[in-house]
């Protein structure tokens, strides 16, 4: 395995609570990295400490390393903003930005620099088809994005993550607001880009998780319990505690 | 069954009070307006001409009988949109500094606790302290007088509104913005102030409402004057107080032309109100709800 991501000793803190304690594991890459867990264990935490989104929420302390690259997120010089251009996040809601589609998609290249002048249609269109949405969206680029269906808009927001380039795809459920064949198409797009991106998904059912895991990661109340190729997981899982839950029990 | 009639009988009695006092609360609303309106038409339209709207005052210091009040629209409209610009852009600034970068902290809270405080000061205060800063400088009785009073007087309006608008925008949509890499100060400028901004010129119309209608803060400031506005340092004249000097007199005639002004002042606070519920909708297209 060639781990993209390297999470050490990871405790994270709201106030005085602890939802991380000690995490260590290796997230490999360019395959889909599915963490599993009851809500409330921590999985969302562990998410997103690792683009240092966890850092806009107040009262947050995090110990611990997360080396992407072999870099340390955490060490003081690191810039938070690039940090975040490498690993994007696709959230559980899609919050398309207050623009047109186009613009959405145009935001990060815009931002950081990466793409001017003509290049930004060509961009554009790039990262609307490698999300499923340019055919149904090409006529109207310029309408707001707000006007788009629920589904429609997830797929604005993983063309808009891509856009920046990341080499990390972050996922918060990002089907579970979604209607079913919505879903779908999201996680057919995920399956299409596994080879090129690093993707870690978060989610808590079990079934999507067979479908799209190639690795995975199972978290009970802030620990994490054991983590391996998904196939072995599923079929042989090393604690009662994941076997538990992969039954069904709870 | 029967046991349970008593209970039906007293929440359909509950339901039928309670939709009578929305009624009668929204008829004295809807009436008030409309008895304002009512008054200010049928006073002053019979005096409202072309040459109130084009012309200065004519025969009379300060309450010529003849001529317009081009004057107080002028210095009106320059007063109130003055102020509203520069309350604008120390107001905005503030708003997102307080939502964006201190939100929750004890800082926030009591710039929060100052604004409200300054929105309870009553108007004339605002123009006696402002008098009185203007007498330690040396500044008489002017157009930048009035503009700086005007200006303290919408600033907690205008803020504490915007404040309030984009205190409503949801955290995730913020976050998702910060996910694509993006800085506080990009946040805030391309994104917050998008988001918010039906309700930011609905704040800044607000404030503009309270500028071209008070005339306390303008009475000592401003000063008055028969005269066009043409500089920053000379007394100007307002509405507000074209009314009330026209008012005063014994002069059936000079107090119908105190309605034409309120009628004209009305009709301005209106359109403006109006023109900016439009904008807003306009804008709000992109909005994400």
């Amino acid at each position: 395995m060639d781990p993209q991501i390297s999470v050490r000793d990871l405790n994270v803190f709201y106030g005085k609570h602890q939802a991380l304690r000690d995490i260590n594991v290796e997230i490999p890459q360019k395959q889909i990295t599915v963490i599993l867990g009851p809500s409330g264990c921590g999985k969302t935490t562990l998410l997103k400490s690792l683009n240092r989104l966890l850092d806009v929420t107040e009262g947050v302390r995090v110990t611990g390393q997360v080396l992407i690259d072999g870099e340390n997120i955490y060490a003081p010089a690191v810039d938070v903003t690039e940090v975040r251009k490498k690993a994007g996040l696709l959230a559980q809601r899609p919050y398309p930005l207050p623009m047109s589609i186009y613009d959405n998609v145009a935001f990060g290249p815009r931002i950081h620099g990466t793409v001017r002048g003509r290049d930004l249609d060509v961009a554009v269109r790039h990262y609307l088809e490698l999300a499923g949405l340019w055919d149904e969206v090409k006529d109207r680029l310029h309408a707001p994005a707000t006007r788009l269906s629920i589904g429609q808009q997830q797929r604005l927001c993983l063309a808009r993550g891509l856009a920046v380039e990341p080499e990390v795809i972050l996922g918060d459920e990002p089907t579970s607001a979604l209607d079913p064949v919505s879903a779908q198409h999201i996680e057919r797009r995920l399956l299409d880009l596994r080879g090129q991106y690093t993707i870690v998904l978060v989610t808590h059912i079990l079934r999507q998780a067979k479908r799209l895991a190639d690795h995975m990661l199972f978290m009970y109340m802030g620990d994490l319990i054991e983590s391996g190729p998904a196939r072995e997981m599923f079929a042989n899982p090393r604690e009662d505690r994941t076997r538990a839950y992969l039954s069904g029990e709870f | 069954m029967t046991d349970r009639r008593p209970a039906w009988k007293r929440r359909h009695f509950e339901e039928r009070f309670f939709k009578t006092l929305m009624r009668v609360s929204f008829l004295a609303v809807a009436g008030s307006l409309g008895a304002i309106l009512l008054t200010v038409i049928v006073k002053g339209l019979p005096a409202l001409s072309l040459a109130m709207l084009t012309q200065t005052p004519k025969g009379g210091y300060y309450l010529g009988k003849e001529g317009g009040i081009l004057n107080a629209i002028l210095g009106s409209l320059l007063l109130a949109g003055c102020a509203t610009v520069l309350a604008l852009l120390i107001g905005l600034p503030m708003a997102l500094y307080l939502e964006i970068y201190a939100p929750r902290s004890r800082w926030a809270g009591s710039v929060r606790l100052a604004l409200d405080v300054m929105w309870g000061i009553p108007s004339i205060v605002y123009g006696a302290f402002g008098f009185t800063l203007m007498l330690l400088v040396g500044l008489r009785a002017s157009l930048l007088g009035g503009i700086l009073a005007l200006t303290l007087l919408e600033l907690p309006i205008m803020t504490r509104a915007m404040d309030e608008v984009i205190k409503m925008i949801p955290k995730d949509l913020e976050e998702s913005a910060f996910a694509l890499g993006t800085t506080r100060y990009e946040v805030a400028v391309k994104v917050i102030v998008r988001q918010a901004l039906p309700g930011i010129i609905t704040g800044a119309l607000l404030a503009f409402g309270r500028g071209i209608g008070d005339a306390a803060a303008v009475l000592f400031t401003a000063g008055y004057t028969d005269r066009l506005p043409t500089s920053l340092f000379r007394p100007v004249a307002s509405l507000p107080l074209a009314v009330f000097f026209q008012l005063g007199t014994p002069y059936p005639e000079v107090r119908q032309r105190a309605y034409a002004a309120a009628l004209i002042l009305t009709i301005i606070v209106l359109g403006v109100s109006l023109g900016s519920r439009l904008l807003a909708a306009r804008l709000s297209r992109n909005v994400v709800k």
